[in-house]
């Protein structure tokens, strides 16, 4: 089958900063991968390059047989910022009918969205007027609406309640098994525990890829953190 | 490009200005009221209110939705949703051509308004029609959102976009024959303000105060301004960029 993304010998260089190096790794289809690594190791250049914003300086990256940033992808990917990209001085059902219309969805997904994120009570509330984790569940909402088939999300349970993200979490699993391909980025190692597979990046390099059983396993760690500081250190 | 997905759009941007109700009213209810100061400005020069209103009914609106228009497509890059819909299946005439509509939809109604007032209350004469002032009013307000679209590309803050009007308006307020007839300006100035569009509304108001009739002068100032528009719309969806 298939790769959902395939990334080769990729390079990115913003200005003179060379954020990512000689990045190579190949993504299943339907699996969530959680992307981790601290503040600055280039989690977020990673996902625009995946999702085609990000110009690259060199290397090769496919993603559902395409190459990155083809139109077509445009319908098949979605992509949620860590800062929610909704309209403050709109209201919540009010952004969901817009993005709506633009990936071609029908009325009737805004209802149904509204209340897989727990919005449910708040349609017609002001976006500006949420609290920060409502917020970014209308930025994840307004990501939903399509059905993508590869849906790419940065650092999506910042600042959500442990109840809500284990249901986001349990929603994931759900899309997941229905086929879609999750790239989930934090900068928590606890996350890991609801990913099939783990991507460690640190300095815009990879540090491991692995499932977290094996990767503990190789390690011989008994957590991820744990992992991720044996690995750093064994590089040095 | 949809129609779909413009309209859509346009209909956002209105339903965001439906939320902020200070805005629509600043920009429906500021262009008469500066016009109605004017008149007082000129007290008992009724000849020279005469010949300056109705370039002033030009001017002011244009500079009301470049402000506007550029503060809202600035927000647009700064909170994210730019390049969230940059990443979504429309094309990039989409968003312009829904700003466009919507602010057009806005720039008839506060010309109406400021037609009303300046023809009506303000007892202004032209001997054109009303019919050509409203469309050139309508014209003028939807220039300056076609410039306001282009120019907030090169904004990075609110700061930046707000000099703007001073940097990229007041240059054209002032060579425009607004203040003084081009003709008795230095040559130089006279071939600058050939190609800066504020020049050819304030022709056509002027044109509009001593004739009638649609053809000549009047039609072909419309031409360019309509050129200058769809320029400026189009410079500005170029500088929507899918990938930095």
């Amino acid at each position: 089958m298939q790769p959902a993304v395939e990334i080769k010998n990729l390079s990115v260089k913003i200005g003179e900063a060379k954020i990512l190096h000689d990045f190579r790794v190949s993504l299943p289809v339907g699996k969530i991968i959680g992307l981790l690594g601290p503040s600055g190791a280039g989690k977020t250049t990673l996902m625009r390059v995946i999702v085609g914003r990000q110009k690259i300086s060199g290397g090769n990256v496919s993603v559902l047989g395409q190459p990155a940033g083809a139109a077509i992808l445009r319908s098949q990917v979605g992509y949620v910022t860590q800062a929610p990209s909704v309209y403050k001085d709109l209201s919540v059902a009010e952004n969901l009918r817009y993005f709506a219309a633009m990936v071609g969805a029908p009325k009737s997904r805004v209802g149904e969205i509204i209340a897989q994120v727990g919005l449910k009570g708040h349609e017609r509330q002001l976006a500006g007027s949420l609290s920060g984790g409502q917020l970014s569940r209308v930025s994840l909402a307004a990501a939903l609406l399509g059905q993508p088939e590869l849906l790419v999300l940065d650092e999506p349970t910042v600042g959500i309640d442990p109840l809500m993200r284990r249901d986001l979490w349990q929603r994931f699993r759900q899309l997941a098994e229905a086929g879609t391909t999750l790239i989930v980025s934090s900068h928590v190692m606890d996350e890991a525990a609801h990913c099939d597979e783990l991507l460690l990046v640190r300095d815009g390099r990879l540090l491991a890829y692995d499932s977290q059983a094996k990767l503990l396993q190789k390690t011989g760690a008994k957590n991820v953190e744990d992992a991720f500081l044996k690995l750093v250190e064994g590089k040095q | 490009m949809s129609p779909h997905k413009t309209f859509a759009t346009a209909g956002r941007v209105l339903r965001q200005l439906r939320h902020d109700p200070r805005t629509l009213a600043l920009i429906i209810v500021v262009p008469p009221v500066l016009l109605a100061l004017l008149k007082y400005v000129f007290n008992g020069n009724a000849a020279t209110f005469n010949r300056i209103a109705p370039m002033a009914l030009g001017i002011f609106p244009l500079i009301v939705m470049f402000i506007v228009t550029s503060v809202a497509t600035l927000r647009e890059r700064t909170s994210g949703t730019l390049e969230r819909l940059l990443s979504l299946p429309l094309g990039k005439l989409d968003i312009i051509f829904g700003y466009a509509l919507a602010f057009a939809l806005l720039a008839l109604i506060q010309a109406l308004v400021a037609s009303g007032v300046v023809l009506g209350l303000l007892g202004v004469t032209v001997l054109g029609g009303t019919l050509e002032v409203i469309v050139t009013a309508v014209l003028a307000g939807l220039l300056g959102t076609s410039m306001g679209l282009f120019v907030s590309a090169f904004a990075r803050t609110e700061f930046q976009a707000v000099q703007f009007m001073p940097a990229f308006v007041f240059p054209q307020l002032l060579v425009c024959g607004f203040f003084v007839p081009r003709e008795s300006m230095a040559k130089v100035l006279q071939w600058f303000s050939d190609i800066l569009p504020m020049t050819y509304i304030t022709e056509a108001m002027q044109h509009i105060t001593r004739f009638a009739g649609w053809g000549g002068t009047f039609g072909r100032n419309l031409i360019v301004t309509a050129g200058f528009i769809i320029f400026f719309l189009i410079l500005g969806a170029i500088t929507l960029r899918r990938q930095e």
